[in-house]
């Protein structure tokens, strides 16, 4: 499979804004990531969490690729994917530290953020959980006459359930307006891909649904960008769904329990040497995109957008209790829409 | 039949009546027309108009965008519908048969259910799933279950059992209004029974049970199809002097409780009916609800659930019929009820 060139023109390391932007949200990620590793390593933070260091560049490529009033699901492992999508990181920090100003009010924590005004329907817990509400989000749009995009991500365990091969069925009958991104990490928690799918590529699935299927290396980010722009042309034009796979590698073990027993530290080295960030650093200061001051300001403004967001959760009320009982249905019959 | 007929022979206020899967049909109809968002989709509602029926004309009067056929995909048809409800549609779901939600059971209590609360409110999940239930068509054990209390056990997930045609339309149009996601089960054997529905767009409230008939003696309350048969019951129990209160919860959640405990404080026995297996069953909840309220010390007797054996429905008429509660069993739990002294 190779990559697809597309519509996205110029490309996003050489065009001084998309970098600039490019560059940023990958290092708000890292370093969101980082500090929820260290609040946690530090015990100031409780539960679980699936950390994305590593895999910033299919969440900012294919988001690049969107619109706001375009919707994405995400995955357990969604953190990348929210701030990707804009997310504010002082609502995110406030839900992982279980606080009322978090996105979920302190009810849903690390895997269930959603925040529709940026088009994000939810991270999900359940493996390809989100991929079926993706393609029923697409129906709706479709259904209203929206030319809006869903973007589903999961990863190459989510590629084995059901839930995927059902979705990618109804929305390649239907042609709905979906992109599918695979972000193929290699592990699903310890079982490697290696072992849990016998085809090549999991994007070859996308043959067995009638779609397009195109893999792609997922720390290159105008790799990811190109096929992500190309498959959501493709959707918003009435082409129908397509299937992304995006390679990456996840740094940091499946969750807080996770003792690398099923890798070796050459193979994590390894992938560390392919830093999604670091590379497109490289590329933009090579081409002339962007200086290696205007880089390092960048990394600053990063770093001092987390902190804000640390101090600023931790000093936020905790989430209350008292009307817990009135949350789980919802009250009214006005509709919450995704609106731009 | 036509309108001219009906109005020479019969009198202006005759009663409309209609089965009650013309009653079902007639409520998706009119909540379609009303509201553009409204749409339908399962497994061979178009054309075929649905295993049993209930779709009928639907597809010719609203095209195959709006009743939509699906593949044999439940998981994903659910998703769908999530997804769809989200994203500010007010999908109807109509799985084939209730035991096949067993195949959509994530998208139905990991994520419609609980998307509401677990994600802060920040969306709803307004999707009505339907699906028919329960034994007496010969179908066994994959066919003819009663679910009911797995999904009334789910919070965020509102259940309804509507048990005459008049509730069938009333209680889906309720359902189709509100915000969260219903389930609505429908007894198969009541889709062809008929009854008087109103004119209109009447709701049927969720959480409101109704009390289906009135006595002093002993209190029945009952659930879908078992309501029928309780009434059956309780008229046969009046010709011996034994005179019984009914009452159909109709919504299994949220339920109203209060006038199934007046109405048990009034009489001091209590009598629970379902078709489901008693083990851990929906009215182990009521019997519960009772033990819990002041209504326990009015009770003259021990209540008695009169429930479907914890046995997987068999296929043999007679095994079949054997197995949940039959009219004859529960005029007998009465009369005993009735004859313990306390």
């Amino acid at each position: 499979m190779t990559t697809t060139q597309t519509t996205a023109d110029p490309r996003v390391g050489d065009d001084p804004d998309k970098a600039r932007h490019v560059l940023a949200t990958m290092w708000r990620i890292r370093r969101f990531e980082e500090a929820v590793d260290d609040l946690f390593a530090r015990g100031l933070m409780h539960g679980t969490m699936h950390l994305s260091i590593g895999q910033e560049g299919s969440a900012t490529g294919s988001c690049l690729s969107l619109r706001t009033d375009d919707a994405i699901t995400s995955t357990h492992r969604g953190h990348g994917h929210c701030i990707a999508k804009g997310a504010s990181l002082e609502r995110m920090m406030a839900e992982l530290l279980g606080k009322e100003t978090g996105y979920c009010r302190g009810r849903g924590g690390s895997m269930h953020i959603a925040d529709t005004a940026t088009g994000n329907l939810g991270a999900n817990g359940i493996v390809a959980g989100g991929i079926p509400i993706a393609t029923g989000a697409a129906l709706a749009y479709k259904m209203q006459g929206l030319d809006r995009v869903v973007v589903s991500f999961f990863g190459d365990g989510a590629s084995n359930e059901g839930a995927f091969h059902e979705a990618l069925n109804l929305a390649a009958i239907w042609k709905l307006p979906v992109v599918f991104i695979c972000e193929n990490n290699k592990y699903g928690m310890s079982f490697s891909t290696e072992f849990s799918v016998a085809v090549a590529h999991i994007a070859d699935r996308a043959a067995a649904y009638g779609m397009p299927g195109v893999t792609v290396d997922g720390n290159d980010v105008e790799a990811v960008n190109d096929a992500v722009s190309a498959a959501v042309d493709r959707a918003r034009g009435g082409g129908g769904p397509s299937l992304v796979e995006a390679e990456t590698y996840r740094w940091k073990g499946h969750s807080k329990s996770d003792k690398n027993l099923y890798r070796t530290r050459e193979e994590i080295a390894e992938w560390r040497l392919k830093d999604p960030i670091v590379r497109f650093e490289k590329l933009v200061k090579e081409r002339g995109t962007l200086s290696e001051s205007e880089v390092q300001q960048i990394r600053d403004e990063a770093m001092q957008a987390i902190k804000h967001a640390v101090v600023a959760a931790n000093q936020a009320p905790d989430a209350r209790a008292d009307d817990i009982l009135d949350s789980v249905f919802a009250a009214t019959t006005i509709v919450s829409e995704v609106t731009a | 039949m036509t309108m001219t007929d009906q109005t020479l022979e019969a009198p202006a206020t005759a009663e409309r009546t209609m089965t009650y899967s013309e009653a079902v049909r007639e409520a998706i109809a009119e909540a379609m027309t009303a509201d553009d968002r409204v749409f339908m989709l399962g497994e061979d509602v178009g054309v075929y108009g649905g295993a049993f029926g209930v779709s009928g004309d639907l597809y010719g009067r609203f095209g195959a965008d709006r009743i939509r056929d699906t593949p044999i995909s439940e998981l994903g048809i659910v998703g769908a519908a999530v997804g769809a409800a989200v994203a500010g549609m007010r999908p109807i779901v109509e799985i084939q048969f209730s035991d096949f939600t067993c195949q959509a059971m994530d998208q139905i209590v990991n994520q419609a259910a609980k998307i509401h609360f677990m994600l802060g409110g920040e969306l709803n999940v307004p999707m009505v799933l339907r699906a028919p239930v329960g034994s007496g068509t010969g179908a066994a054990a994959q066919h003819s279950q009663s679910l009911e209390a797995w999904f009334a056990h789910v919070p965020g997930l509102k259940v309804v059992m509507p048990s005459s045609p008049a509730d069938a339309k009333g209680l889906l149009l309720a359902a189709i209004d509100d915000p969260n996601p219903v389930i609505v089960l429908e007894h198969k054997l009541l889709y062809r029974t008929s009854g008087h529905v109103p004119e209109g767009a009447e709701r049927t409230p969720l959480g409101v049970s109704a009390v289906r008939r009135e006595g002093k003696d002993l209190t029945i309350v009952a659930t879908g199809v078992m309501v029928g048969r309780a009434m059956e019951a309780a008229a046969a129990l009046s010709e011996k002097g034994i005179e019984a209160t009914v009452i159909d919860p109709r919504t299994l959640t949220p339920l109203d409780a209060a006038p199934i405990l007046d109405s048990v404080t009034r009489t001091g026995r209590a009598m629970l009916v379902q078709e489901a297996p008693g083990h851990v069953g929906y009215m182990a909840e009521i019997a519960a609800r009772i033990c819990e309220s002041p209504a326990l010390y009015r009770l003259l007797a021990p209540v008695r659930r009169v429930c479907g054996l914890d046995v997987p429905i068999p296929y043999a008429p007679k095994l079949e019929t054997a197995v949940v509660p039959q009219l004859d069993g529960i005029i007998a739990a009465a009369t005993e009820l009735m004859e313990v002294q306390s």
